[in-house]
Formats: C-alpha cells, sequence, structure tokens
C-alpha cells in the first residue's frame, strides 16, 4: 500500500511522529497476553478462623451495588443484586458451605427417599424470626404455596424454579386449584416434606436458592408493600435491613436472634447503589468500598489488565457458570445450512479473542456447558465430557465447508448477513472483533448491529434476526439449566432447531435422576448433537468475573454461578 | 446657473398630461437601500479586523479539512480506515505507525479521530442549521404576532420539549433505520425549541422599540418587519444560540452513543470515542485525549467565531 | 393578574393532557414490555402478569383507565420496582435530584451573572477576556469528561473529596461543580452580550446625561434589561438540571430522578415512565409560567396580557 513517491508525507510522518514519541513517554503498558491466573473456585478460599484479636474494631462492610434490586420479596426476585441482598436477611433449609456443597440452614437435617422422590426435613431448633416468633415448617409450606399461588400478585416469575415439585406446575398454572395436591406438607411444626415429580440430584442445592426462602406470614399479610418497608420486614437470616433509601443507599444490621449469631462476624452492611463501574473500581481505591467487581458491580474491560497488574493480591477472576455465544437462526438463509453454520463457528480464534478483546481469562467455549458445572465423582461435566471433539478452529476448512454449503443451496454469494448484539460495550467489542475475523477467513463482510435491551430481546424471540449475541447462566448447579433450553419449542429457544432426538434425550435425563451415570451421558449426547451435529449454536467463551477484594476483608465465598456470599466475611485489622 | 436667463416665454405650456405619475410606495419610502447593500460585506470586514474570531474560523478550516484528508492519509501510507481490526496492537501508545495509538480493538486513532470529527462535524452543523431554521421561524411568529398564537404555539413546543425524547428517540431508531439522518432527526425533533424561545423572547422585546414602531407606521408589512428590523436586531442572541447549538448537539449525541442509540459502530463520533474511552483513560490517557481535545478544540472554534460574528452583526455595537 | 392565571391554568392542563396521551401512545409503540429477560417467562405466568397489571385489554382501554387512575391522583404501581408506589419512587428520587438541582441552579446564577455583568462592564479588558476563556472552557469540554476528571483529580489523586456523591456535604461539592460548569458558561456569555446590548443602548445615555449616579443606573436600567435573556434561560436550566442531569448522576453514583427515569425507559416500566414524564412535563411548565410572570416583573414594556397588537 505504500507508495514511495510520497515523499513529502513520509518526512512529514516521520516529524511528526518523532514528536508524539517524544510526548508519549509514560508508565509502560503491555498490551497483550493476559497473565493474570484463573482460580477455578467452586467453594473460594479456604477461611483461617478469626481471632478476636486480629479483627477490625469497626465491623462494617461497605459495598457497591450497581442496580437497585427491584424487590427484596424473595417470591419475585429474578436478578444477581437480589440475590446478594436477600441472602443477607434470608436462609433456605439448606445453605451452601464453602465447598460448595450443601450444608443445614433452616432445617437442622434430612432424610431422602431411596427412590429419591421424598425429602423429609427437620425444622432447626431454636431458629427464630426477627421479630423472635420460630422458624417452623408452616412458613415453609405458606412460602412455596404463595410462590405458586394463582392469587399472589403480581405473578412470581421464578415460580416455575419451584417445578420440581410434584403437582407444582398443575397449581401454578391452575390446573388446579387445591394446593394439597402439591407435594409439600408440614407432617408437624417441625417436620417438613417434600416430594418431587423426578428424582432431582441438585434438589438440595436448589434449596439454597432465594425462590425457595421462607416469609414470614403474619408481617407478609398486613402489608401489601412489606418488601420495600425495612421496618415492615420480618427476615431470619443473620442480618436485618434497617435503612432502604430508593436509588442511593441499602444497609443492614447483623441480627442478634439468627441461630448463628455468634458466627457473624460483621455489624453492619453498608450497600452504596452505584451504576457504574469506573465509579465503582474508583472507590474501591479510594477505601470507600472493601470489595469492587462482579457479582454485585462491575469492573471495566478496560481496566482488568492494569487493575490486576497493579493490585494481584486483590484482584481474582472467578469461572462461572455462564455461556457466551451466538445463536444462528436456523430458519433464515444463509443460517438454515449446517455447513454454513459450521463455516462460521470454525473460522474465529477464540484464544486472540479472549487474549485481545474481552481480556478477562476466560475459558474458550466448544460446547455449551460450562467448565464449572458439577458433573459426577466430584468431577465437573467439562471434565468427564471435553468439549474439544465437538469442532476445531482452522480456517481453511471453515473456507471449504462455506463453499460446500453455498454449492448445497445452489448460490455463489451469501445474502447479506447482521449480527445482531444487544448494546453494550463488551458486546460490540466483541461483534466488531468477530466480524473481522468473518472478513479475513471467510472472505465475508458483515454488518454489526446494536439494539437497545428489549427491542433485542423482541427481535430474537420473534426470529427477526440472521445471527445474535446470547448469553445464559446457571439457575442452579446440573447441565440441565444449559441443555433444555434447546427443547423443540422451548420458550428460550430462538434457533428455530427442533429435533425429536434430542428432545427424547432431554426428557430421559429428567426423568433419569436415579441413573446418575446414564443421566449424564444422555446430556452430553445431547450437548453433541446441538453443537457438534447441527451447530445451532455457535459457542464462544466461558464466562468469568472479575472482582477485587481489600486484603484485610476475609471469608468472602462464591459458589459455582459466582454468586457471593458475604455473610461469615469479617475485616482484619488494617 | 444661468436659469435666471431664460426667457420665459420660449417655455413650452405645462399641461397636466406632461405630468407623470409616480407611484408613491410606502413601503418603499421606509427602505434604506444604501445599508442593506453593504451589510454582508460590513459584517466580513469587521470579523476579518477580529483576530481571534479569525483564528477561530481557521481552525475550524483547518479542522474540516483534516478530517476530510486525514483518514486518506492513513489508509495511504498505511493500508487501514477507521474500522480496520488489529488484535495484536490493541491499546498502544502514539507511536511513528499509529500517530495517535491505538484502541481497544487496535484501531488506528489517527484516522478514528479525523473520520470521527467528520462525523460530529454533520451531526452538529446539521442539527444546529435545523434548529436554526425551524426555530427562528417559530419563535418568529410566536414572538411576532403574540396573542393566542403565541399562546398555543408556545404550548405546542412546551408539550414536545416535555416528551421525553428519549423514547422518540428509541422510537425512531427502531421505525426508521439507525442511520445519521435518524440521529440528526432525534436531535432535531426537540432541539428547535430553546431557539424558538429565545427568538420569541428577543422579539417580544424588540417589537416595542421605536425603531420598530417607526418602521411600522412607515409602512412596512410583517415581512419586512420580521427580517429585516427584528430579526438582525435579534442577531446577537440568535448567533450566540447557534454557536451553542452546534455543541449542544455534537454532545447529544454522544448522550445517546452512551445509551447505545447513537451512530452505530464501527462508525464512531468524536463523542461516541470519549465516552467509549472513559472508563479506562486513567490508563490509556490518548484514546480519550485526542477526541476530547478534538471536540474541545471544536467548540472553542465555534464559540470564538460566534463572538465575531456576533460583534460584526450587532447594529447596536456599530459606532463602538 | 387573576384572569391571566386562571388561562394559564387551564392551558396547562390543556398540555398536561395531551402530553400523557402522546406519551402513552409513544411508549406502547416501542417494541418490549416490562416482562422480558433473557430467561422467558413461562406464557402461563406472563399471561397472569399482563391480566394483573392491565395490559391484556385493548390499548384504548388501558388509556381509558390510566387517565381514570390519574384523575384520581393515583400513578400506579411500578412493574419493575415491585409494589412501590410510583408516587413514592418519584418523591424520593426527586428530593435528592431537588436538593442537588437547587445548589447548582443558584451557584450556576449567581456565578454565571456575576462573571456576565463583570466582563460586560471590562469590555475588551483583561477581565472580560479571563471570563469568556473561562466560559469557552465551561462549554467546551463536555459534561462527562469534566465529571470523571473532577473525580479523579479531588477523588482519587488529592483525595480531598468523596469519589461518590452526597453521602456528605463535602460530597455536593463535585456534582454541583460538574453540573454548574456549563450553564455557569452559558448565563456568562448570555448575561454578557445582553448586557453589552443594553450599556449600548441610548436610554442608559440619557440617564447618563441626566445625571443619574453609576450604581443607580446599573441596578435599575442596565441589570434589569440585560437579565432578561438570563431570565428566559434559567426557567427550562431548572428544569433541566432538577430533573436529572442523567450523566452526572451516573458518574457520582447519585440516586436521583434521572437515573431512575433512564432506568425506567430501558425496563419498559410503563407506570414508571408515564409518573415522570408526567411530573416532569408539570416541572417543566411550571417552570415556563414563572418565567413568564418573573419577565413581567423584570420587564415592564410586556404586558400580561400582550394579546392585541396595538
Amino acid at each position: 500500500m505504500k507508495k514511495k513517491s510520497w515523499m513529502m508525507l513520509v518526512t512529514l510522518v516521520l516529524v511528526i511522529s518523532m514528536v508524539l514519541a517524544a510526548c508519549g513517554s509514560g508508565a509502560e503498558t503491555p498490551t497483550t497476553g493476559s497473565t493474570t491466573p484463573t482460580e477455578n473456585s467452586t467453594g473460594g478460599e479456604t477461611t483461617t478462623e478469626p481471632t478476636d484479636a486480629n479483627l477490625a474494631a469497626d465491623q462494617t462492610l461497605h459495598l457497591n451495588l450497581s442496580a437497585e434490586p427491584p424487590t427484596l420479596d424473595p417470591a419475585q426476585a429474578q436478578d444477581s443484586q437480589s440475590n446478594t441482598a436477600l441472602r443477607f436477611m434470608y436462609e433456605g433449609l439448606a445453605t451452601i458451605d464453602g465447598d460448595g456443597n450443601p450444608a443445614p440452614g433452616a432445617a437442622e437435617s434430612w432424610e431422602v427417599s431411596e427412590d429419591g422422590l421424598t425429602y423429609t426435613f427437620k425444622m432447626r431448633q431454636g431458629a427464630t424470626w426477627s421479630n423472635g416468633d420460630p422458624v417452623t415448617a408452616n412458613d415453609f409450606v405458606y412460602a412455596w404455596e404463595r410462590v405458586l399461588s394463582q392469587e399472589t400478585t403480581p405473578a412470581p416469575v421464578y415460580a416455575y424454579q419451584l417445578y420440581y415439585i410434584k403437582g407444582a406446575e398443575d397449581f401454578n398454572t391452575g390446573k388446579t386449584k387445591d394446593f394439597s395436591t402439591v407435594g409439600v406438607k408440614a407432617v408437624d411444626e417441625n417436620t417438613l416434606e417434600v416430594t418431587l415429580a423426578n428424582p432431582t440430584p441438585y434438589f438440595l442445592g436448589l434449596t439454597s436458592f432465594y425462590t425457595f426462602y421462607p416469609v414470614h406470614q403474619a408481617s407478609v399479610e398486613a402489608d401489601q408493600a412489606w418488601a420495600s418497608d425495612p421496618s415492615k420486614m420480618v427476615t431470619n437470616g443473620p442480618f436485618t435491613l434497617t435503612t432502604w433509601t430508593t436509588g442511593s443507599e441499602m444497609d443492614w444490621t447483623k441480627n442478634d436472634k439468627y441461630w448463628d449469631a455468634e458466627n457473624i462476624k460483621l455489624t453492619n452492611v453498608t450497600a452504596s447503589i452505584v451504576n457504574s463501574g469506573a465509579t465503582e473500581t474508583a472507590s474501591y481505591q479510594g477505601g470507600e468500598i472493601d470489595y469492587a467487581g462482579a457479582p454485585t458491580g462491575e469492573i471495566p474491560t478496560d481496566q482488568i489488565q492494569p487493575l490486576s497488574e497493579q493490585m494481584p493480591e486483590e484482584f481474582k477472576l472467578t469461572d462461572i457458570a455462564s455461556t457466551y455465544y451466538y445463536e444462528f437462526n436456523t430458519k433464515e438463509a444463509p443460517f438454515n445450512n449446517e455447513k454454513i453454520r459450521k463455516a462460521f463457528a470454525m473460522s474465529i480464534d477464540r484464544k486472540s479473542l479472549i487474549e485481545n478483546v474481552t481480556k478477562a481469562g476466560q475459558t474458550p467455549a466448544f460446547g455449551f456447558v460450562p467448565t464449572s458445572i458439577a458433573g459426577l465423582n466430584n468431577q465437573s461435566f467439562r471434565d468427564e465430557f471435553p468439549d474439544s471433539g465437538y469442532f476445531t478452529e482452522d480456517a481453511a476448512a471453515a473456507k471449504t465447508m462455506l463453499e460446500e454449503g453455498m454449492k448445497e443451496e445452489g448460490i455463489t454469494t451469501l445474502p447479506p448477513i447482521t449480527l445482531l448484539y444487544n448494546t453494550s460495550e463488551n458486546h460490540q467489542k466483541l461483534a466488531l472483533a468477530v466480524a473481522d475475523m468473518w472478513k479475513n477467513t471467510l472472505g465475508v463482510e458483515i454488518q454489526t448491529k446494536n439494539e437497545e435491551w428489549s427491542v433485542f430481546l423482541e427481535s430474537r424471540k420473534t426470529g427477526n434476526f440472521q445471527i445474535a449475541r446470547a448469553g445464559w447462566s446457571a439457575d442452579y448447579n446440573d447441565p440441565m439449566t444449559f441443555m433444555d433450553m434447546f427443547v423443540s419449542g422451548g420458550g428460550n429457544n430462538n434457533t428455530g432447531f427442533a429435533n425429536k432426538e434430542y428432545d427424547a434425550l432431554i426428557d430421559s435425563a429428567y426423568k433419569g435422576g436415579n441413573d446418575p451415570e446414564k443421566r449424564m451421558q444422555d446430556m452430553a449426547a445431547a450437548e453433541k448433537m446441538l453443537v457438534q451435529d447441527n451447530m445451532v449454536i455457535m459457542p464462544v467463551y466461558y464466562y468469568t468475573q472479575a472482582s477485587l477484594t481489600k486484603p484485610y476483608l476475609k471469608g468472602v465465598t462464591t459458589d459455582f454461578s459466582g454468586a457471593i456470599n458475604f455473610t461469615r466475611a469479617y475485616l482484619e485489622e488494617h | 446657473m444661468a436659469n435666471d436667463n431664460i426667457n420665459k416665454q420660449s417655455l413650452p405650456a405645462v399641461t397636466a398630461a406632461d405630468f407623470e405619475q409616480v407611484d408613491v410606495n410606502q413601503r418603499e419610502s421606509e427602505v434604506i437601500k444604501r445599508e442593506s447593500l453593504t451589510a454582508w460585506r460590513d459584517t466580513w470586514e469587521r470579523l476579518r479586523r477580529n483576530k481571534v474570531a479569525m483564528t477561530g474560523l481557521f481552525a475550524l478550516i483547518l479542522i474540516v479539512i483534516a478530517s476530510i484528508v486525514g483518514p486518506w492519509i492513513s489508509y495511504w501510507v498505511h493500508g487501514y480506515d477507521y474500522q480496520t481490526n488489529d488484535l495484536l496492537a490493541t491499546n498502544q501508545k502514539p507511536s511513528a505507525l499509529h500517530w495517535f495509538g491505538t484502541d481497544d480493538l487496535g484501531r488506528d486513532m489517527f484516522v478514528r479521530t479525523w473520520s470521527g470529527a467528520r462525523i460530529s462535524l454533520i451531526v452538529g452543523v446539521a442539527a444546529a442549521l435545523i434548529d436554526l431554521f425551524i426555530g427562528v421561524i417559530y419563535g418568529g411568529i410566536m414572538g411576532y404576532f403574540g396573542g393566542r398564537v403565541d399562546t398555543i404555539m408556545n404550548k405546542f413546543s412546551e408539550i414536545l420539549y416535555a416528551i421525553p425524547y428519549l423514547l422518540v428517540t428509541i422510537l425512531l431508531l427502531v421505525v426508521f433505520k439507525p442511520s445519521l439522518g435518524t440521529i440528526i432527526l432525534a436531535l432535531t425533533i426537540t432541539g428547535w425549541i430553546n431557539m424558538s424561545w429565545i427568538v420569541r423572547g428577543e422579539i417580544m422585546k424588540l417589537k416595542n422599540r421605536e425603531f420598530v414602531l417607526a418602521s411600522r407606521s412607515m409602512g412596512a408589512g410583517t415581512g419586512r418587519l420580521l427580517f429585516r428590523h427584528l430579526l438582525p436586531n435579534a442577531s446577537g442572541p440568535i448567533i450566540v444560540t447557534l454557536t451553542l447549538s452546534v455543541p449542544s448537539a455534537i454532545f447529544a449525541e454522544s448522550f445517546l452513543s452512551f445509551l447505545g442509540l447513537g451512530v452505530q459502530a464501527p462508525v464512531s463520533s468524536l463523542g461516541s470515542m470519549v465516552e467509549n474511552a472513559l472508563t479506562g483513560w486513567m490508563y490509556y490517557p490518548w484514546r480519550m485525549f485526542f477526541p476530547a481535545v478534538l471536540i474541545s478544540i471544536i467548540m472553542l472554534a465555534f464559540n470564538l467565531l460566534g463572538d465575531g460574528l456576533r460583534d460584526a452583526l450587532d447594529p447596536s455595537l456599530k459606532n463602538k | 393578574m387573576a384572569r391571566y392565571i386562571t388561562s394559564k391554568l387551564i392551558y396547562t392542563l390543556l398540555s398536561l393532557f395531551i402530553l400523557i396521551t402522546a406519551t402513552f401512545f409513544l411508549m406502547k409503540a416501542i417494541p418490549g414490555d416490562p416482562f422480558m429477560s433473557e430467561k422467558e417467562v413461562p406464557a402461563p405466568i406472563r399471561a397472569r402478569l399482563e391480566a394483573q397489571y392491565g395490559l391484556d385489554k385493548p390499548l384504548m382501554t388501558q388509556y381509558v383507565n390510566y387517565l381514570g387512575n390519574i384523575v384520581q391522583g393515583d400513578l400506579g404501581i411500578s412493574m419493575k420496582k415491585l409494589n412501590q408506589d410510583v408516587g413514592k419512587i418519584i418523591g424520593q428520587t426527586f428530593g435528592v435530584s431537588l436538593r442537588l438541582g437547587m445548589i447548582a441552579v443558584v451557584v450556576s446564577t449567581i456565578v454565571g451573572v456575576a462573571l456576565g455583568l463583570l466582563a460586560a462592564l471590562y469590555h475588551r479588558k483583561f477581565i472580560d477576556s479571563l471570563v469568556m476563556v473561562l466560559a469557552v472552557i465551561g462549554i467546551a469540554v463536555p459534561s462527562f469528561v469534566m465529571a470523571s476528571l473532577l473525580q479523579y483529580l479531588f477523588g482519587l489523586e488529592l483525595k480531598l473529596l468523596p469519589i461518590t456523591g452526597l453521602r456528605s456535604p463535602l460530597g455536593y461539592v463535585l456534582p454541583v461543580a460538574a453540573l454548574s460548569a456549563g450553564p455557569i458558561a452559558y448565563i456568562a456569555r448570555l448575561t454578557r452580550s445582553s448586557m453589552l446590548e443594553v450599556l449600548n443602548a441610548d436610554y442608559i445615555k440619557t440617564a447618563k446625561a441626566k445625571g443619574l449616579k453609576w450604581p443607580a443606573i446599573l441596578w435599575k436600567h442596565v441589570i434589569r434589561n440585560g437579565i432578561l435573556p438570563v431570565v428566559t434561560y434559567v426557567g427550562p436550566m431548572t428544569a433541566n438540571i432538577i430533573t436529572g442531569s442523567v450523566v452526572v448522576e451516573r458518574i457520582f453514583g447519585i440516586g436521583g430522578i434521572g437515573k431512575v427515569f433512564v432506568e425506567s425507559i430501558t425496563n419498559r416500566d410503563y407506570t414508571l415512565i408515564m409518573g415522570i414524564t408526567l411530573f416532569y412535563g408539570i416541572i417543566l411548565m411550571a417552570a415556563r409560567f414563572v418565567t413568564d410572570i418573573v419577565y413581567v416583573l423584570v420587564d415592564p414594556r410586556i404586558k400580561l396580557t400582550s394579546g392585541k397588537e396595538g
């Protein structure tokens, strides 16, 4: 491209660049190759017991939430900020311990029947609500009925999280009005009996999820707006909400009536509500907050690398159970052709995208189920069924594949192709980089288009796209939370993919809770069908989350999904 | 000189037919012809003598040229344009190859800054001119006629002003394809209102002035009063507002980019580039520095030029 | 005066009605609804939600119902911030924006007018140039750049002021500075140009010739006449600043009405969008109303009933 005749211009270039080079002295910032190690923690650090000697005098934890929880009614919650907030205030039958396993919470112990269908929970003696009332089995029955009931306004969206319970779906959808058909029963004050529709190996873990939290019947019935008024909330967790200033701040105080109060070291928690990653990291560096980044907030992509180098002790990347992928509209040319879909999936360099664009040490994805989802025998699902065989990145083969696909379709040029993503700096960067890769490897010119969130969802739902960005995160620690998404006509299946064999595999896994080996194999077979055989979706990476923790803040744990638990945290002298 | 010596008898008789009826046009009697011929030249002379304003004008011309030529230079020299990614060279400091450094996708900031300036200038100037056009007519009519006309038109603009323009913009972007034209349309849909209020205020203030009364009493019509007397005398505030509506349109566009409703990537404006660099500017200052400085220079230039124009145009300052 | 105010009020009510109508249908025309999320809401649950919020009814019925509620003073319940009353949300977040906004308005007006007056009085002297340079910087630097720079410099580097806003009296300094920079510059320019015009007007010369004392001229003639454009500007500016500068609120993490409004639009929180739009409309019209009255008080040449041309 260089034209040597432009001597004048070159001279000018040299002069200006020398000036600029002279001006541009400053901190050296390496630009490629993130060196930050990824910590694959489903449990978090092993916590050393705090001794009173090294505890800071002021045990007030300062946090930031990037969005305000829309509600503190466990039945209505749907988002990660609500999750963090509710965890301070409520406790389910089980909790998740530091190693990611279910541990006794509001229930002291439990028994599971041989067929895996009936769970009998013994309530914890001495566990009380924040007003002193005992927490009973009836509180759970009431809470779950409230989630499922047709009368509850607004209708709880996450009611389907309870569909594992026998009869729950029929009751929720109005097929029956009789709650006694639902498999939840308080045998007595202290015994809760739950009957499931199918054996569900991950059910205990689910009971630590917020939709399964108990609520205090008297206070809920007393005031419609109880869940937004701290003075009217009666809760059973380690903390109680004391103030909530809409859009600005939330404060919690330790609940002395909590059964395990002696192991709760924090006395207060204060969360600002600031929706700006840059401001959040600035106030972390300025010492205003003790924890920054996901899942409560966000560290801007531009700052991930410099921060990881600046404060390696405080910076952490955690694998979480979410997958970033592009989905094809299999009903729309040219992606109605399987070979063309494969060509696109094979022709990008995921490692380069991660190292140079997303920069947060994500794992390149060749399958759909992320690395931190559990399999059997303390192995992750991904370890047992590696995704490496589904397809490989190969530009030359992709080019051939594209030509074959076009021949099958009888076309010599591809129709105009648009990659759709929802408005966000990160999605935009990735979309532009991917489009550029396609241009270089396949010689295909791709348009990128961003849409405002709701418009984007509407376009995707109505099939008004060719390729669209998508992300999916786990609701529970099992591959099923990913795999049941692509059944024929599934509510979240926007691709038009419909395959009876796939449906059969998923159905078999649904019902096969008593044969865990076969169940996992069914889901692995389904994944192979989804990715390797049909390439309905084009996996890009498995998410990580980046966070900063002050060195004196200890005892914070995150689970497989990245959800964070501060309740057992404490502050050391600093 | 020698008239007195003329023999009066030699004069032909004067009859009525000898008189030609001169049409006494009331309107024209009020016209000041010489003034109008030189008004713009006059202004230009004044402006030319104002060094500060000329600096602004000069800077603007330079920026316009650079925003046309700049991207080509890089293309000829290095072979890349504003959207060429280089993932192996992201966030590089200014160097011989990348004069303004590179951004988070390894795109050359020099090309992007100038093509961004091009977009920003187009958006800003187009929006400002449309605002001016609509605002002056609308505001002029409101201020001049007053009364019921004023009340109704004023109410209409107030309602329009109160409709959240985010809603309007989202709808426009959904209905029409996102393009430069749509963005400009979205910006002008409420942008002209401020201009119309300024014009209205000025006209209301001026219309009871003596020179307007004089002109009116000498038979000047509505159009003439408006365009020859009221508006020129109101041109100071109008020009101040105009010079400011260019930057405010540029900022409004960057605010839309902030919410993802601005120009579509990979095309970008200066505002969206600054916005893009905002989260990491402590670490990659050049990504914010060049576009931010260029925006500021553009604003500065428009303001200096506007000031100069105002001084040059304002008839009341003529004898100073 | 009373008649004037009554007719103004009627017009205002009519305008609000049109505003509500326009916004309502505009809002509904945009794709999406409050119940959309990455994870699709199962159809039976969605149907129930729509029924509960009355979204299953024909558009006209929804509109009539909404109008009925408004007349009864009921703004409804937010569809996203569950069980929270729209009126209460507006009250809480507006309080924050109001306090911050009023301070910014007062600061910008006083500083802006003072600077502008100073520049006009010392026309083409050093002070004039200095003020104009400051004004130009205020206008030339985008507010988000200004806010970020202030935050970085005073918050992170010098550690003099809080990084996030409004948690203490000191927390007001940076947001107010960021909010007022633009308006100060604008007002200073406006004041200067308008004062210059007045200073050169014949009646000032007359007043001087009459032997009036300079302070009296300055107060009675120059300022009273020269401040008119500022008055026109302060009205809308107040409304704009108070109804929330989203950018500044976002950067300093302030839970004002601007932030909530943008959120409500992205969430398609219909009741909240309508509530805030209505509220915003009332403030705007009130600001215009007050501007008109103040205008008359300041400028005796404009009559309230300026209807008929004489």
